[in-house]
């Protein structure tokens, strides 16, 4: 056989290999997770505080952390589109001619993207301090939506730089300003782009937990403030796994797996949304 | 003939950069007739047009030299409000580019961003407006739809009612009809034809027959110089350069 064939076959073999590794992580990932979760699950792990003793196998369920870890997800999401918005509008319809300053903000918005979360987490702890604040619902709020601004904005940006230049131009002809054709032209045209973005964002955000062990804190109770801590479902994983008793490790599972299943909601409710807002699209 | 005119070139220069795109073109535009912008790829002709309405201010490192007055402005002077100019003149993109918005708002979008509220006052508009590009009988059952989902030469109709939906004096085309089929062509000349007393229309293409059926006045710019231009009789019939006579012939391209 002649060696062409034997290399074609050969990298052929590795890209099949490649693959199925892929595929077989998620599958076994996801079977861990319902196979050793579900189990231990019950009604009272979602609709119930830890109880009195629940870190040792007694009653309660882990509602604190469900409800923290989604007005922390929530929080950080708003906070980061209101920052990256305006970053990506400027990045692609105002700076047009800053041709400099716009390739510098993108490689800064990459840089951050690299930044490992605990880092995120002691500079969210140092802006704390600095601000009077402690470990609170507000401070993970404001260090998680740090944390995905970057993931945010690149998204919106790598969508919002496809929208035809004609497109802008005809909106442009007609009289509008800068401002009216970013919002009600070049937002609409990459809106399913933008809201995808803000899903990878919040997804990212929910499940991180280096950056909140510091600026957030933990708490058996659901969430009634801003400024007291919270717990997340990360930490509730983290600590439940911790400790020495078989059973409430069955419960980190059973944790994670409603992680899990919050962020397929969260997608698939992103993905209707963004069926009905593609109806206007050009393509 | 003698014409009106109130798109008036003087010495205009452009630059991209360093290289010199438009060298020195003045020009009178005459008045509610179809002007007629021909010449090989590449020779300015677009940038010539997107000058009238300042769209090459979007383009990264232009230099701009000499006067485009309209109705007496000069529309460089950075005193002008540049909103201002483009709303007297629509424009007709190379590829129909239709909003991503439905129909009706498409030709509302003009007159809504001009401060425009009046439910009843805009049905009227976006109604009139596609009459008058003929496309009102194909789409007054669907206004509601989106733009996207009407064929191509029904979008680029779409797109000259939306450009004269902000009441425009001029209008301009940047070879309207090259992305479309023969039929579809048809209806946006006859559009041009139709419009032509009311509104001064200034197209740029590169097909010559083209130019022959719709022009009264015609420009011809070959590498960023203007060679020749006049009444599109006297242009066709009895070129007075060299270089008009070979390219009109179809020696050179």
């Amino acid at each position: 056989m002649d060696k062409r064939r034997v290399e074609e076959g050969l990298f052929k073999g590795l890209m099949i290999l490649s693959t199925v590794l892929i595929l077989s992580v998620l599958g076994l990932m996801l079977g861990t997770v319902v196979l050793k979760g579900l189990p231990a699950m019950n009604i009272a792990m979602i609709t119930q505080a830890p109880k009195g003793g629940y870190y040792l196998g007694k009653e309660g369920g882990i509602l604190n952390a469900i409800i923290g870890s989604l007005y922390l997800a929530g929080g950080a999401s708003f906070l980061s589109i209101l920052i990256s918005v305006p970053v990506v509008l400027y990045l692609n319809v105002f700076g047009e001619k800053q041709t400099r300053l716009i390739s510098f903000t993108r490689f800064s918005l990459d840089v951050l993207w690299g930044v490992p979360s605990i880092v995120y987490g002691a500079f969210g702890f140092t802006i704390l301090i600095t601000l009077g604040l402690r470990a609170s619902l507000l401070g993970g709020i404001i260090t998680v939506g740090l944390l995905i601004m970057p993931i945010m904005s690149r998204g919106m940006d790598e969508v919002v730089r496809m929208v035809p230049r004609e497109l802008l131009e005809a909106s442009y002809a007609l009289g509008a300003t800068k401002l009216e054709t970013a919002l009600k032209v070049v937002v609409r045209q990459a809106l399913p782009g933008i809201l995808t973005a803000v899903l990878i964002a919040f997804g990212r955000g929910i499940g991180d937990a280096a950056s909140v062990i510091f600026t957030t804190g933990f708490s058996d109770y659901v969430p009634r403030s801003l400024f007291r801590p919270a717990a997340t479902l990360p930490l509730a994983i983290f600590f439940q796994l911790g400790t020495p008793f078989p059973e409430v490790q069955d419960r980190a599972y059973a944790s994670a797996f409603v992680l899990t299943v919050i962020i397929l909601l969260i997608s698939i409710i992103c993905r209707v949304l963004t069926h009905r807002f593609t109806r206007h699209v050009m393509r | 003939m003698e014409f009106k005119t109130h798109i008036s070139v003087q010495n205009l220069s452009v630059f991209y950069g360093s290289e010199e795109v438009l060298k020195d073109i003045s020009i009178e535009i005459p008045d509610k007739k179809i002007i007629m912008i021909i010449g090989p790829s590449g020779c300015g002709k677009t940038t010539l047009l997107k000058s009238f309405n300042r769209l090459i201010d979007m383009r990264d490192g232009v230099r701009v030299s000499g006067r485009v007055m309209v109705d007496g402005e000069n529309i460089f002077d950075s005193k002008i409000e540049v909103t201002h100019i483009r709303k007297k003149m629509g424009l007709l993109s190379q590829n129909p580019c239709p909003l991503p918005m439905s129909i009706y708002d498409n030709v509302a979008y003009g007159p809504r961003i001009h401060g425009l509220k009046d439910k009843k006052r805009l049905d009227r508009i976006v109604e009139h407006y596609l009459r008058e590009a003929s496309l009102w009988d194909e789409v007054k059952d669907r206004l509601g739809e989106p733009a996207s989902r009407v064929s191509i030469g029904q979008q680029q109709r779409l797109c000259l009612a939306r450009g004269l939906a902000v009441e425009p004096e001029i209008i301009l085309a940047d070879e309207p009809t090259s992305a479309l089929d023969p039929k579809s062509s048809r209806r946006i000349e006859k559009s041009f034809l139709g419009l032509k007393d009311k509104y001064t229309t200034i197209i740029v293409t590169h097909i010559l027959r083209q130019a022959r059926r719709l022009a009264d006045y015609v420009v011809f710019l070959y590498c960023g110089e203007l060679i020749e231009h006049g009444p599109a009789e006297e242009f066709f019939e009895n070129p007075k350069e060299e270089l008009t006579k070979e390219y009109t012939k179809g020696v050179i391209s």
